[in-house]
């Protein structure tokens, strides 16, 4: 995990993660900040892109992992993290990201979140929150606030939004923090400390979209960092700054230590007529 | 008169009553003397309590199905008589117990009363009604005599200080038998030693997969397959394989399809509430082209249905069952031999295919026992996916290359040169999104045109019966067992019947199913489902005429239904069965 060159060794700068592909997102989007983000922190780590698997659900953010030098796994909507824990589970070699947007792990997904919090597998997830459906093109989302007049709640969103944090505290996460798509160098930090975690590790990343609910002015309004003196293992203290409605702390809110695992077996060849012998009749 | 060659027994009583003790157990010591062995349950949808019945059917020759008219009850209380008399053949005999019920005086046959709970008690053993009644069953009818006390010792492991309370009842119910003065003279007997595998169907797919390799499973309760899962929680991990009790059945297959894009040949077993939950992921592995295995052990639906009864009718949501054009390989055992055989082929072609491929098992398969003849594991190579073969060139991998066989090399997670991403979306050669009308005519081909060779594959199907004759029935899954049940029957009247068992579904192997049509005069298709799933799949398929024969009461087939719709057919009397 050091970044110090090693001699021979190509040493990959977050350009090198960039594939291909141009990202198809708005001018403006703040996923671009996001994938920007990962770049600084897998070159910080030197993962080698052959051994990096991403997945996504579906949505604009979704997209990302075609954007990056990664084994990528794009599936269908909200349910990333069960593919994610697959991966993980089958090659706990690879480093395994999941990424996706706030309809997909929020709404449709929100059944799979809890799950991954409290199996606490060695997963980085990163969320980009924009408050709002943009690849439908604006409709409310869990995260959209109480009122919000979307095309789908053109009388106001009757409900209120989802507290996320809040929700990976009580479920178990033991890594839980919040970054702004416009503060990039602390949200690489984030993921970067998030990947080295050995449990689960929620990022929720607040990344506006301009096109359909274009939040930059009220983020920068809402948001202020957590302050240097907030214990990131103070469970308590921890929910309170989560459950902060009318502001918006940025920084490492919670963390503990990560679940103990046995250690991996190595795959052993069946024996099928030693398997069956327990069913002679 | 059709000659009796097997001993039907069947246990009936309340859950928790031991009854389906007593079944399991003989079903068990008939197997150790040699016996070919095919049982049948039925139990409640109820947490406790409500009448259960466990069916032997016992014989010296292979038995392929439960059989059909019962040669002895023993029916622990008035609701199991109640329920089962009307199972009974002329000749049957009765073992009743007289402390619950007597039966009505219009039953004329040979009835015994067997007070199972006072011989337990008076052998010191009040908990011991199952092994006593096993010890009567045995001794007057000649199931596995001489593997009685080995059977008891098994089913008590470790708990030793049973043992002796546990031998004296059993003892007490030999006695017992040997007391009674018989009217009647039923007996089996067994002949040699020979070995064999006692399973269930739902055993025999966890060692199939075993034996393919599975390296991952992530599943989530549902009747009638949980005890897949178990069977693989307690193995794989030991074997270095993955595994997840999912939060439910779509995380299941999702878990799957993450795990076999990362290398592992992955599977996870449900019933059809838990399919049609899985129908998306399921378009994402054709979409993707990821292997997977997906067991739907069906049961009596729709919704939540009859959770514990049995029916084939998830044939059209294993076939169609997806949104867009998605191909899949569906797959149908018969028996618990072939529970073994298709498991482990499943994996298999999802790896030749790179394909989704389900198995439809069904409830009745999976529970009940069979003895089995050892495998040929030769015959069961364990085939992979293709991967990229030497160094690659930055760039240069295309993951959907289109090739002869349109089955591309899928490079694993860790290989050098070989990054791309999986998606649903339509992609190009290099697995990029693309949405021109000629990409996705020219994918399309290629997702359905890689089938071609498994489509014209003779592997799949099965001929049984006369080669020539008027009626041919052609059948899938368990249905298959009865049927060539009735073939067996039909040739003791010098009745001509043929028969082709269909075990892949999709893709329906035409050319084989044309031959065998083409060679009968009129073709029936009987399946468990209302609207004849499979006949009306002939039908659209081939533009050929096939008469539906249905049943949807929950139960299995019995060869005598067959035989006499065969009968009926061809304008002839009823079979006579004595």
């Amino acid at each position: 995990m050091s970044s110090i060159p090693i001699p021979n060794v190509v040493v990959r700068k977050p350009a090198d993660y960039k594939s291909d592909l141009k990202p198809i997102w708005c001018p403006g989007c703040g996923d671009f900040a996001v994938l920007a983000a990962m770049q600084q922190a897998l070159a910080a780590l030197q993962i080698d892109p052959k051994d990096l698997a991403i997945v996504s659900g579906i949505g604009c953010s979704s997209r990302l992992p075609g954007f990056l030098q990664s084994y990528g796994l794009h599936t269908v909507h909200g349910r990333s993290l069960p593919a994610a824990q697959g991966i993980k589970l089958a090659r706990p070699d690879l480093t395994v990201m999941a990424v996706g947007g706030d309809g997909d792990y929020f709404s449709i997904g929100a059944g799979h979140l809890p799950h991954a919090f409290r199996r606490d597998i060695n997963i980085t997830c990163i969320v980009m929150d924009n408050e709002i459906y943009g690849l439908t093109k604006g409709q409310t989302s869990p995260t959209s606030p109480h009122g919000h007049v979307t095309k789908s709640t053109p009388m106001g969103n009757p409900a209120f939004p989802l507290h996320p944090l809040a929700l990976a505290i009580s479920s178990g996460a033991t890594y839980v923090a919040r970054g702004f798509s416009s503060q990039p160098k602390q949200l690489a930090e984030l993921i970067r400390k998030g990947m080295e975690h050995q449990g689960f590790s929620f990022i929720q990343a607040m990344s506006p979209c301009v096109t359909f609910y274009d939040t930059y002015k009220i983020y920068k309004e809402k948001v202020y960092q957590i302050p240097a003196d907030h214990d990131p293992h103070d469970r308590e203290a921890a929910m309170r700054y989560a459950m902060e409605a009318d502001r918006m702390p940025l920084g490492l809110i919670y963390q503990s230590a990560p679940a103990e695992r046995p250690a991996p077996v190595e795959p052993k060849a069946f024996d099928t007529l030693a398997y069956l012998a327990r069913y002679q009749a | 008169m059709i000659q009796k060659e097997d001993l039907i027994i069947r246990v009936a009583g309340e859950s928790g009553d031991g009854s389906n003790a007593t079944g399991e157990m003989l079903a068990q010591a008939a197997a150790r003397s040699g016996l070919h062995v095919f049982t049948f349950r039925t139990t409640p949808a109820e947490i406790k309590g409500g009448p259960v019945m466990f069916q032997v059917r016992a014989s010296n020759n292979p038995v392929r199905s439960m059989g059909d008219a019962v040669d002895v009850l023993f029916a622990f209380n008035q609701e199991a008589w109640d329920l089962n008399h009307e199972a009974l053949a002329h000749h049957s005999v009765l073992l009743f117990d007289p402390e619950e019920f007597t039966p009505p005086e219009s039953y004329t046959g040979p009835a015994y009363p067997v007070p199972i709970g006072t011989i337990a008690v008076e052998a010191g053993n009040r908990r011991g009604k199952n092994v006593v009644a096993m010890g009567v069953v045995a001794a007057m009818f000649g199931l596995g005599l001489s593997r009685l006390e080995a059977i008891v010792r098994a089913k008590l492991g470790k708990k030793v200080e049973y043992l002796e309370s546990n031998l004296a009842a059993l003892q007490a119910g030999i006695d017992y038998a040997h007391s009674l003065q018989r009217v009647d003279n039923l007996w089996l007997d067994s002949t040699a030693e020979h070995e064999r595998y006692v399973m269930t169907g739902n055993q025999a797919i966890v060692a199939g997969a075993l034996h393919a390799g599975v390296g991952f499973f992530a599943g989530y309760p549902i009747t009638p397959a949980s005890d897949i899962m178990e069977g693989l929680a307690s193995t794989l991990p030991k074997l270095g394989g993955g595994y997840l009790q999912a939060e439910d059945e779509i995380a299941s297959i999702m878990a799957c399809v993450g795990a076999s894009y990362a290398g592992k040949k992955a599977m996870t077993a449900t019933s059809g509430p838990g399919l049609a939950l899985m129908g998306e992921a399921l378009g994402l592995a054709s979409m993707a082209e990821i292997p997977l295995v997906v067991v739907d052990a069906q049961r009596g639906g729709p919704s939540t249905g009859l959770p514990t009864k049995t029916e084939q009718s998830d044939l059209n949501i294993a076939v169609y069952g997806g949104h867009g054009d998605s191909p899949r390989i569906v797959l149908a055992p018969a028996s618990v031999a072939e529970c073994f055989h298709l498991s482990a082929w499943a994996f298999n072609l999802a790896e030749e295919y790179q394909s989704p491929v389900i198995l439809l098992s069904d409830y009745s398969l999976s529970f009940r026992t069979e003895t089995i003849e050892p495998f040929d594991l030769a015959k069961y190579p364990v085939l992979n996916r293709a991967q990229p073969e030497g160094d690659l060139q930055p760039k240069e991998y295309q993951r959907y290359h289109i090739n002869g066989s349109f089955v591309s090399p899928m490079a694993l997670p860790g290989t050098l040169n070989a990054n791309y991403t999986a998606t649903g979306l339509e992609h190009n050669e290099f697995g990029s999104p693309a949405y021109t009308p000629e990409n996705h005519v020219m994918m399309s081909e290629k997702r359905w045109r890689k089938y071609d060779a498994l489509r014209s594959s003779r592997a799949y199907v099965r001929r049984f019966g006369d080669p020539i004759a008027k009626v041919g029935i052609i059948c899938w899954g368990t249905t298959a067992g009865a049927a060539r049940g009735a073939i067996h029957l039909a040739r003791q009247e010098e009745l001509p019947l043929a028969m082709l068992q269909v075990q892949m579904i999709s893709p329906l192997p035409v050319d084989a199913i044309q031959e065998f049509i083409d060679s009968v005069e009129v073709v029936l298709v009987p399946e468990v489902n209302y609207l004849g799933q499979f006949a009306k799949l002939i039908q659209g398929e081939m533009g050929v005429r096939v008469i539906s024969f249905t049943r949807f009461a929950g139960m299995p087939f019995s060869r005598l239904d067959i035989l006499r719709k065969v009968h009926e057919l061809m304008g002839i009397a009823e079979p006579v069965i004595d």
